[in-house]
């Protein structure tokens, strides 16, 4: 990041360690104050403790919301950061294969569906639709890269993404207009919501996101390596094919897996890799967890601020990321001015 | 472009004709003698009908059409709109509706016309309505008024609304504005008697509606939720948050409400919500599922307002202790 400074390993190593550091209490932070932040605006935690109710709201809603919160973001953070990584696009994000459009597609087929069959019953409902979404999310992955024909060329499976994902959304607006009533739910569902994050969703998410994690670490000396080039990385002997569909499948998951339990949340993905490149220039095996860190603080403070601001009432988190996550890399490169590459 | 060449030959073609009109009967030429003696059996035979003058509606958007004649094809692209205009008994001069528009059911078998946000232009040109009711926030009135079509925009959305979009249909239909009144009276007469039949303990219940899993909620100031006040029972949504907020699901938690109205679909999934197991309307049942077609007639600012309060206090005098 600074040209001037002799850009050794360890300062480079040191930075980063720093860097996390300081995200991961910012998260705790977070965390701390999502417990107090709720319908009825602040309040102290003891306060909230000494009634029964508040306390109960505080264990039941406010700990696993919170908690999906950081989950999510770190599962698009690092979803995006593999992403921008493997297709070597700055632009590139989670939902770039399609998954998005998928869990939407899916969604509204399944909220439509509830409409024609009242007698579904409510295991398979509340599975219904978190595992709609999963499910749509990498069978859209899958259609892009069958459309694709494979993982190895990066410029097909962005097209094949882009079709897929324009078809898919084409399929779900029409859903939405043929069926009304569905409409504000698919809303909600598109500009995401942590409101319904219970701790099933979180323990599952917390599983996935370290499992990705570790699937992230084994293999960011093969994304250093797509850094250089395809080319370049094949002279240096990586075994292209099956590192890009490890690749694709970690991003598929961890994509997936956030979409369905908090929907559709815009630009943590994008934006959380690009704000810790702006802060540290390292390799993939620590730009990988501190994009993790970076879309949890992002995404939790999006939402701590989507509970609060009009308390009771609650904004759309996705707008609130955006608002956030986009502010903030504004003022970075305005900050570094038009030379900055 | 083409909408508004279309709109000025259409134009031209009609002052055309009134020409020929008038060139008819003031100086019946020969040629036109045979044209002239059909126009004035025409003119005869509607004088026959037409003992109106020529009136206009101004809509919500301020708006003003004029009628020479009540029109007697209509289009409606609101199902509450549809409902009215059959409330009022002149279901017969429909000719087309929406595809939302499912009540009375005897429009389900009308020309389905597109939605509010998607009207089917062609079809509508096709059917030639003298009149389109449609919602003040649909698209396409614009479009439908260049080429040449009234447009009556409509928003109804609390029951004055809905008092006053009744008045105005009548008078666009060119009926007796009497028989408006009447209909909104008996509605009126019919949910005070609805409120009547409850228990005074009605007023202790704090009800929580939720219209969308959002979760969306009916304030004070909607619709139903003025039907609820009606009823004297008290909503868990204070007035300032509007109609409709989005609600944090913990705000219903802590309001702890004693009963709660719910669409049927969206019931099991609200019973699993985490934290919501410990409202007590939820620990003792005190819920009140509605089918599609009810919860059809609980939110349509429409006529059948009285049918929506009976629902509702059905479901208040189950829980009222």
């Amino acid at each position: 990041m600074n040209a001037s400074l002799p850009d050794t390993h360890s300062s480079q190593h040191s930075r980063a360690l720093c860097f996390a550091w300081l995200l991961a209490l910012l998260c705790v932070v977070v965390l701390l104050a999502g417990l107090c932040v709720g319908s009825t605006g602040v309040e102290p935690l003891w306060r909230l403790l000494a009634d029964p109710i508040a306390a109960q709201i505080i264990w039941d809603i406010r700990a696993p919301r919170t908690l999906g919160a950081l989950l999510a973001g770190a599962l698009l953070g690092l979803a995006g950061a593999i992403a921008q990584g493997l297709f070597r696009n700055p632009l590139a994000d989670p939902f770039l294969l399609g998954s998005a459009s998928g869990a939407s597609a899916a969604v509204a087929l399944a909220l439509a569906g509830f409409g024609i069959s009242p007698l579904v019953t409510q295991w398979l409902l509340r599975l219904g639709l978190t595992a709609a979404a999963f499910t749509g999310a990498v069978l859209a992955v899958f259609l892009t890269l069958s459309l694709a024909r494979g993982v190895q060329h990066t410029l097909r499976l962005l097209l094949a993404g882009v079709v897929v994902g324009v078809v898919l959304g084409a399929f779900t607006s029409f859903l939405s207009l043929t069926h009304p009533d569905i409409l504000q739910a698919m809303q909600a569902f598109m500009l995401g919501s942590t409101g319904f994050v219970g701790w099933s969703a979180c323990a599952i998410m917390g599983l996935v996101w370290l499992a990705c994690s570790a699937a992230g670490r084994g293999l960011s000396k093969a994304l250093d390596g797509l850094a250089l080039g395809e080319a370049t990385a094949q002279s240096l002997g990586l075994p292209l094919r099956p590192l890009r569909t490890a690749l694709i499948a970690t991003l598929a998951l961890a994509t997936g897996t956030a979409v369905a339990q908090t929907g559709l949340i815009a630009f943590v993905g994008l934006a959380a890799p690009h704000l810790v490149r702006a802060l540290v220039k390292t390799s993939h095996a620590w730009l990988l967890p501190l994009a993790s860190l970076m879309g949890a603080a992002l995404l939790s403070l999006a939402d701590l601020l989507a509970r609060g601001l009009l308390a009771p009432q609650e904004l759309p988190v996705g707008v609130l990321t955006a608002l956030l996550g986009g502010g903030y890399l504004m003022w970075l490169m305005h900050r570094r001015g038009p030379t900055h590459d | 472009m083409r909408a508004r060449d279309l709109n000025e030959r259409w134009l031209t073609v009609s002052t055309q004709r009134d020409t020929l009109k008038v060139n008819a009967v003031t100086h019946a030429a020969p040629r036109l003698k045979r044209l002239a003696t059909l126009l004035l059996l025409a003119l005869l035979s509607l004088a026959a009908h037409t003992t109106y003058a020529q009136y206009s509606v101004v809509d919500d958007r301020g708006i003003a059409n004029h009628w020479s004649k009540p029109p007697e094809r209509v289009v409606t692209l609101l199902p509450s709109l549809t409902e009215t205009v059959c409330a009022l008994g002149e279901c017969a001069r429909l000719v087309g509706v929406d595809r939302y528009s499912n009540w009375p059911t005897s429009v389900m078998a009308l020309p389905e016309l597109g939605g509010g946000m998607d009207p089917n232009i062609e079809a509508i040109i096709a059917l030639a309505p003298d009149v389109i009711f449609t919602a003040q926030s649909s698209r396409g009135a614009q479009k439908l008024e260049e080429l040449g079509l009234k447009v009556v925009a409509l928003e109804p959305k609390s029951h004055a609304d809905a008092k006053r979009v009744l008045d105005k249909i009548a008078q666009t239909l060119g009926l007796n504005p009497e028989r408006a009144q009447q209909l909104w009276l008996a509605t009126e007469q019919a949910v005070a008697a609805t409120a009547r039949t409850l228990p005074a303990s009605t007023q202790t219940l704090r009800v929580y509606i939720e219209v969308n899993r959002a979760p969306f909620g009916a304030g004070p100031t909607s619709f139903i939720g003025e039907t609820l006040t009606r009823l004297g029972a008290q909503n868990i949504l204070p007035t300032s948050l509007g109609p409709f907020p989005r609600v944090n699901p913990e705000f219903v938690v802590r309001a702890q409400p004693s009963v709660i109205m719910i669409s049927k679909r969206d019931l099991p999934e609200m019973l699993l919500r985490p934290g919501w197991a410990a409202i007590q309307a939820i620990k003792e049942n005190r819920v009140c599922a509605f089918a599609p077609a009810e919860q059809d007639v609980l939110v349509r600012p429409g006529p059948r307002l009285a049918e929506a309060a009976t629902l509702m206090a059905t479901c208040l005098k189950r829980f009222a202790p």
